[in-house]
């Protein structure tokens, strides 16, 4: 929904034309604290197959800023208790069956994507501009302001904080839920407990870097990431370190495309940091794809090497 | 409220809804929500992207809804589906970011394609939609039987040489025309709600594949008829109506199915 949040981050950052002023330093550094909570919870998604939840509670929260902006509320809280109210919605309708979550996620995205309507359509009204509803969908959340950074601070601590609290149950119920729940794993609760954190760490994504590249920073780097390692901690920290890598790229590259055609006009830091996590899952997927190519070679020889040992 | 100007709208919207709910069964059948909520939003990039070179809305919408979906199953084939439709509408969205910037002004032509413009539908819109929404309902007659089978069991399906990629690549073809399809009429929103909300509404009443069909479509249809009646009325977005008839449309499928196994098991 939000396609062109984060073309304000540009706009934020080169408006004053330095590239080493405070609002540069204030969104490298949300941005990078952002993508590592993304990079460490995405790794669950990616494994649980939860990538729909993901993206969908970028348009959830959506709904929940717009909600928040009718109520005078600040928008990252509108954001954080949509998402809550919205992963909340989902466990009552069953998220927990692999076969269910794809459809309780559809239903509470549809019913929330109504609700957004609804809250943009009443607060165009109460603010007679139209402008406000751009503000909400494309505008200028972005503009973090310092006051904003202890709350991401907050926010993103949490999610980390869950994780690694649920850390050992969570990974056994992923993998097989039958062997977590025969050792006595409260399955459904600790996918509640994920759920939580997915919903916390979009809502903080969302409003910081916008909806794309919430989505983007989630899922791309931890599925390059569990490409390059069965190890679930190392995924992690790759998937931390591709996403940071990737957006702050983005941002130099923004930067330069003043001066790229059309001319005059910055490159959205979106569109970049999108094709560099693209060609990151892209290029993760090499390894297996030459070993497998080896390995298709190689069975000619096989038998004989085998009849030698034998 | 059937004044000649709304008589566009109560047509159109009719076929959309009509397309939504069949084609909706078997997103939910095959447990593609994603595709069909990514589908139409990364389309929403290709109409940015006509604004920006001129060309017709409608041709960006299904040149981005088809390139969407070979991308999703293409992906999909080497990795996670659902990692696959999440990078597919990512890069879609990525680039139409890029269009709508360096076409500069933020288009309210780009606004009216998120949430459509149901009530101002014109009489010209209705033949591209009559035409399109009949192909799709014709693509899934002729797929009917296999493209169920494949959803229901794969396996067996594989077996009777219908192959699951072609299924897959077939249906989400069919998914991508119907998006670019509704999108210019009713926005990327509505068509998503629908699509879900409908037929998993109507499996909840009955189990047999072509009575959830036809009752899908049938709920879909009514759910955007109130939704228009009631717009009209109360000057309320149509969106809203949609999305809250979808909800409670599959909370009654539900309240239904949990009654009727209370009865069930009380009778054994």
């Amino acid at each position: 929904m939000s396609l062109d949040q984060s073309r304000a981050p540009a706009a934020l950052i080169f408006a004053s034309g330095f590239f080493g002023n405070e609002a540069v330093h204030v969104a490298l550094g949300v941005g990078a604290a952002v993508a590592i909570v993304a990079g460490v919870v995405g790794v669950f998604t990616v494994i649980r197959g939860q990538s729909f939840a993901g993206e969908a509670f970028g348009d959830i929260g959506t709904a929940g800023g717009s909600g928040a902006f009718l109520l005078g509320i600040g928008p990252l809280l509108g954001f954080v208790i949509g998402n809550v109210i919205g992963a909340g919605a989902m466990e009552l309708i069953g998220v927990q069956r692999p076969r269910g979550r794809d459809l309780a996620t559809g239903i509470v995205l549809g019913a929330a994507i109504g609700l957004g309507a609804l809250f943009l359509y009443l607060t165009v009204i109460s603010q007679s501009t139209s402008g406000a509803a751009q503000t909400i969908l494309f505008g200028s959340v972005f503009e973090i302001s310092s006051s904003t950074v202890p709350l991401v601070i907050l926010i993103g601590a949490a999610c980390l904080a869950i994780v690694a609290t649920i850390y050992r149950p969570l990974l056994l119920s992923s993998v097989s839920a039958e062997i977590a729940a025969a050792r006595g794993v409260p399955v459904r609760a600790i996918g509640a407990l994920y759920l939580l954190a997915l919903a916390l760490t979009v809502a903080l994504a969302a409003i910081t870097i916008g909806t794309i590249l919430s989505t983007a920073l989630l899922v791309g780097p931890a599925a390059a990431a569990l490409r390059l390692t069965k190890s679930t901690p190392r995924a992690m920290l790759y998937a931390a370190g591709i996403g940071v890598a990737a957006l702050w790229i983005g941002v130099v590259l923004a930067y330069d495309s003043d001066h790229w055609p059309p001319g005059g006009r910055l490159w959205p830091v979106s569109f970049f940091v999108v094709a560099i996590v693209f060609c990151a899952y892209v290029l993760s997927g090499l390894p297996v794809a030459i070993r497998e190519r080896r390995e298709r070679r190689a069975p000619a020889q096989e038998p004989a090497r085998l009849g030698a040992e034998g | 409220m059937f004044s000649s100007f709304m008589v566009n709208a109560w047509e159109v919207s009719g076929i959309v809804a009509v397309v939504a709910g069949v084609v909706g069964f078997f997103t939910v059948m095959r447990g593609s929500a994603f595709a069909a909520h990514a589908i139409p939003n990364g389309a929403f990039a290709g109409a940015a992207g006509a604004i920006l070179v001129g060309a017709s809305t409608l041709l960006g919408l299904g040149v981005f809804a088809l390139a969407g979906a070979a991308m999703i199953g293409l992906l999909s084939r080497r990795g996670r589906h659902d990692v696959a439709t999440a990078l597919a509408l990512v890069s879609m969205l990525g680039l139409g970011a890029l269009f709508l910037s360096l076409s500069g002004e933020y288009s309210s032509e780009v606004e009216s394609l998120l949430f459509g413009e149901i009530l101002g539908i014109g009489a010209n819109e209705l033949l591209p939609t009559a035409v399109l929404g009949a192909l799709c309902i014709l693509a899934i007659a002729v797929l009917y039987r296999p493209l169920l089978l494949s959803s229901v069991l794969p396996d067996v399906g594989e077996s009777h040489g219908i192959g699951a990629f072609a299924m897959e690549m077939l249906f989400l073809a069919v998914l991508a025309l119907a998006a670019a399809m509704t999108v210019p009429v009713v926005g990327t929103l509505l068509f998503f709600s629908l699509a879900i909300g409908a037929p998993a509404a109507a499996r909840a009443f009955t189990s047999r594949p072509p009575t959830a069909m036809a009752l899908s479509a049938a709920i879909a249809l009514v759910i955007v008829w109130l939704a228009i009646g009631a717009s009209y009325e109360t000057n309320y977005p149509v969106g809203f109506f949609v999305g809250a008839g979808s909800a409670l449309s599959y909370a009654a499928g539900r309240l239904w199915a949990g009654w009727r196994r209370t009865i069930v098991w009380r009778a054994g």
